[in-house]
């Protein structure tokens, strides 16, 4: 904080001798929606501790391309830059991932020449590294991902929870809607959508909903739901969830590819959510079926 | 009810707490944010958050200490009702948190299982692993995102706040608002406008804060007339990870579970921290508050920490100063319990096992205490009048401000665990009191349609001048870099006026370059470039705010600590000496108190802010001599409890006349 002068120049002594001076990164811009894409490269100057932000902060900065050519600077999404707010996902390297999380040092030891960032493909892009990721909040409101409290009057305490339920349910409620394991999912697949001349926001957002709703609703979802089927008053919209999960883009779609689990940067044990969906959703069309 | 449509600007604990309170009361919400809420600022909020509980009372502990460990904390900066309000809620509070579904750590029975934080000797801070914020975060979210389901929300995200539009008479009817993606501006006619938009840490450039707390929104309610509180108050955490992007968080929740803050007594020790013996390490946070040891208050622990780097070279690296931060001592399975979250960042980030290594961290730029000043209605027991439309209202009718972005809770230091609170509490109070004042106003929708026409027009041409600015030669993000090196240097831990008053005509300088940025982007699609720009432009009367309001205040407070005007320590060491130096001691305090106990309050004039100073509201607690039990101040405390106890003794007229004597 208290920038000591001596501070960096030091480090930068230190590590001068073991790494590069730049860094140089390849980008695939794209400057709206339905728009081509097409690669770019960058280069900044090295320093110790970079994350993939701290390039992408240079680039803005630079708004030039490795050949001398000015260009916009590149558009991405980031926010606390600590891997809680789930902003920044992009495909580094090849591999989904928190921008912030991927430190420099780690991927030239992959690959000394180059950093490849791409957006994630199954969302649409708005420009370059920033995707509309609306279709995930969507699902969460697909499965009720609430507890349906009376109201925020002072009702005293909640249910009292266990330790080991607490230590089930903390995991889950760690998701922080990144999308990586959406991006990573053979089942999940990109929808698309324009706005049509003269449709008003309600209406588009409505048609939007519409053409998630019949789709797979995606890993994150289906843990979410089972985060708040756990839950003493959240497990009220049990049923409510599970005629989702075994609607249309329900469980059925999940095709076991175990990608998710993966590449969750939270680590949250997604297929063991999945494979208790799945007994439930087998519980609850029986017991439908039974209740005819 | 003609008039019912309330805007929310911003999505962090405040703001959501706010709507889905006003939800709940029948109030239609437009809720506008930088982010998609879920991704608001609040997610980093990792110890706990505080109140009083079954346990702790039982202890000797009650709402009104919670009161008077806030108020001594925050130095006596605060009002008092608002304060007292919020110790007293603050169970409900956490109850009302737990009813929804917030995955608080348990007790081997289910109880919600409490740590102790800094500045209390009681165990009052809940918390959900150490990932609090972000957990309670999304409980609001979720409950959000059910009110938006059943209609009566509607989100705006990925919308720029550009500024509040107010009527002829000077009330506030609505805002200004961009689309990020598509560039577009609109108008939302509001009936109020709450504005929940947490702190301004990009003001230093690197911070614990994420990337869109540039304080703008506050910024540009301030510009259009509200006036900012405190500015000069900014916590600096004493615990976070350098890095180059971020200064990374190490929650203090590290020392509330046993964590030990020390450096090797002999300096430029070269040995590993694991291979230095007790005896040979320099606990001194322990050493110097034996009461409270490693949870004293922040301000404190900075100083503390930042004292043994630069003024006593004790640092543990040449290179770079730091401390150690040791929670080697602590069994394994009880960390991965309790702390998990922050000992995977420094993992992460640093590539070290923190189970395994003492953390090396160094004091990063946290919290404004101040912020937009906010007005509040005292009932008859000191607390607030609850559904009082004073409550949370700036100076402009029918602007609200609530969370960090308001001045109202934390004095001159904040207590860790209370910002969760006072934001989730400022949120769900002001609610009703807002329903009140929209009661009795013409409803915002049938006012004409001139009013907000011209305030588009006014940001529709900031807009465009900008863009069209290919000239100038200054590129926004340098000037940033620069903003953020003067006000580090001259507006952190230790401040001195000279260097103030060169941080302050830099900063003038920065601001004119600023004005002259050109873009490298200037199209019409997700230009962030602009809304950057925008934002930097809109961090300089923040910057002045902060600059100024620290210039003309010259003494010592809480986060404020100015050696050349600071109280001198004892230094007699014949007991009847001593005496006298601390009866000496009690008067300059006493002095300074009248000179001193008084809010900033900053006006902006288009170019500067202008300082007037406020009363503080002592009405329940009487300032006192903030000491935490250092050692060596024994005898300050003595002459003070002496003087209260000999002033309690004296009939009421009689201390009326000591007060007025010795002003």
């Amino acid at each position: 904080m208290i920038a000591p002068r001596n501070e960096e120049a030091s480090r930068n002594e230190e590590a001068s001798q073991r790494r590069p001076s730049k860094v140089n990164v390849r980008i695939l811009r794209q400057d709206g929606p339905g728009l081509p894409a097409y690669w770019e490269r960058h280069q900044v100057d090295y320093e110790p501790d970079m994350n993939v932000i701290s390039v992408l902060q240079k680039v803005a900065a630079q708004a030039t391309t490795s050949d001398g050519q000015r260009v916009p600077p590149v558009a991405w999404d980031c926010g606390c830059l600590e891997e809680v707010c789930g902003s920044c996902t992009m495909v580094i390297n090849g591999r989904v991932r928190q921008s912030c999380s991927a430190l420099v040092d780690r991927l030239l030891e992959a690959d000394a020449n180059e950093i490849e960032l791409r957006p994630m493909s199954k969302f649409p892009v708005r420009r370059d590294l920033v995707v509309d990721r609306s279709r995930l909040f969507r699902s969460l409101q697909r499965v009720d991902a609430w507890v349906p409290v009376d109201g925020y009057y002072d009702m005293g305490p909640g249910p009292r929870i266990s330790r080991e339920e607490q230590e089930q349910n903390y995991p889950l409620s760690q998701c922080m809607s990144c999308g990586c394991c959406l991006e990573a999912c053979p089942q999940y697949n990109k929808i698309e959508m324009q706005r049509e001349p003269g449709e008003s926001d309600a209406d588009y957002t409505a048609r939007k909903n519409a053409a998630f709703d019949q789709e797979f609703v995606g890993a994150a979802a289906i843990s979410q739901a089972m985060l708040f089927n756990s839950h003493p008053v959240g497990k009220n919209l049990a049923n409510e969830r599970m005629e989702v999960l075994t609607g249309p883009g329900g469980i059925q779609e999940c095709g076991n590819a175990q990608n998710c689990v993966a590449v969750c940067p939270k680590e949250i044990p997604l297929t063991t959510s999945i494979a208790r969906a799945g007994r439930a959703a087998t519980v609850y069309s029986i017991k439908k079926f039974f209740d005819r | 009810m003609g008039s019912n449509r309330v805007l929310v600007v911003g999505g962090g604990l405040g703001g959501l707490a706010a709507t889905m309170k006003l939800a709940e009361l029948g109030v239609n919400v437009d809720l506008l944010s930088l982010t998609p809420v879920k991704r608001s600022h609040s997610v980093c909020a990792q110890g706990g958050i505080n109140s009083v509980s079954d346990l702790t009372r039982q202890e000797g502990d009650s709402e009104w200490k919670h009161f008077d460990d806030t108020i001594y904390g925050g130095d006596f900066l605060q009002n008092q009702p608002p304060v007292k309000e919020m110790s007293d809620w603050a169970p409900k509070v956490i109850d009302l948190m737990d009813r929804l579904g917030v995955t608080f750590n348990r007790t081997p029975e289910g109880f919600i299982d409490r740590r102790r934080f800094g500045g209390t000797l009681y165990r009052r801070t809940a918390f959900a692993g150490a990932t609090t914020g972000q957990q309670l975060l999304y409980a609001l979210d979720e409950q959000v995102r059910r009110r938006e389901s059943e209609g009566l929300v509607n989100k705006y995200e990925f919308w720029d706040f550009l500024g509040p539009i107010l009527d002829d008479n000077g009330r506030c009817v609505g805002a200004a608002a961009q689309d990020m993606v598509t560039m577009q501006m609109r108008a939302f006619p509001a009936d109020a406008v709450i504005v929940a938009t947490g702190g301004n840490g990009l003001l230093y450039g690197r911070s614990t804060m994420s990337v869109f707390c540039t304080g703008s929104a506050a910024s540009r309610c301030f510009q259009a007339g509200a006036k900012i509180g405190n500015p000069e108050f900014i916590q600096v955490h004493p615990t976070a990870i350098p890095g180059a992007d971020k200064l990374r968080l190490m929650s203090e929740s590290a020392r509330g579970e046993g964590g030990r803050v020390w450096v090797p007594r002999k300096p430029n020790d070269s040995r590993s921290p694991k291979a230095i013996p007790e005896t040979e390490r320099y606990y001194f946070l322990e050493e110097r508050f034996p009461k409270y040891g490693n949870l004293v208050p922040r301000d404190i622990a900075t100083r503390e920490i930042f004292n043994i780097c630069v003024n006593e070279g004790l640092s543990i690296d040449p290179t770079r100063m730091c401390v150690y931060l040791d929670l080697t001592h602590i069994p394994k399975a009880e960390l991965d319990r309790k702390l998990s979250g922050i000992l995977e960042i420094y993992e992460k980030f640093q590539g070290v096992d923190p189970r395994e290594e003492p953390m090396k961290i160094f004091p990063a730029v946290h919290y404004s205490m101040g912020g937009l000043w906010v007005d509040y209605e005292a009932n008859a027991n000191g607390g607030l009048l609850p559904g009082s439309p004073r409550n949370q209202s700036t100076n402009v009718p029918g602007l609200y401000a609530i969370g960090e972005c308001d001045y109202q809770y934390h004095g001159a230091n904040r207590l860790g665990a209370n910002s969760l609170l006072s934001c989730i509490f400022s949120g769900l109070f002001a609610a009703p009191g807002i329903v009140n004042w929209m009661k009795g106003n013409k409803a915002a929708a049938d006012l004409p349609k001139s009013i907000y026409e011209k305030a588009l027009a006014t940001q529709e041409a900031r807009h465009k001048k900008l863009l069209a600015n290919s000239s100038g030669d200054e590129n926004p993000y340098l000037i940033h870099q620069e903003l953020g090196d003067v006000m580090t240097r001259s507006a952190t831990v230790v401040r001195d006026n000279k260097q103030l008053t060169e941080a302050y005509d830099k900063v003038c300088q920065l601001s004119e370059r600023a004005a002259k940025c050109s873009l490298s982007d200037t199209g019409n699609w997700t230009n962030q470039n602009v809304i950057f720009t925008k934002a930097l432009q809109d961090m300089f009367p923040s910057a002045k705010c902060i600059l100024k309001g620290a210039l003309h205040r010259d003494e010592s407070r809480g986060a404020h600590y100015k050696p050349a005007f600071s109280m001198p320590s004892l230094s007699a060491t014949d007991p009847a000496a001593k005496r006298k130096e601390a009866e000496r001691w009690c008067d300059e305090f006493e002095l300074n108190n009248e000179k001193f106990l008084k809010s900033t309050i900053c006006d902006w004039n288009g170019s500067d802010p202008e300082l007037s100073y406020e009363e503080v509201d002592t009405r329940l607690l009487p300032p006192r001599p903030r000491m935490y039990g250092l050692v060596g101040a024994e005898v300050i405390e003595q002459v003070w409890n002496e003087r209260k106890a000999n002033r309690e003794k004296q009939p009421e007229p009689l201390k009326k006349q000591l007060a007025g004597a010795s002003t």
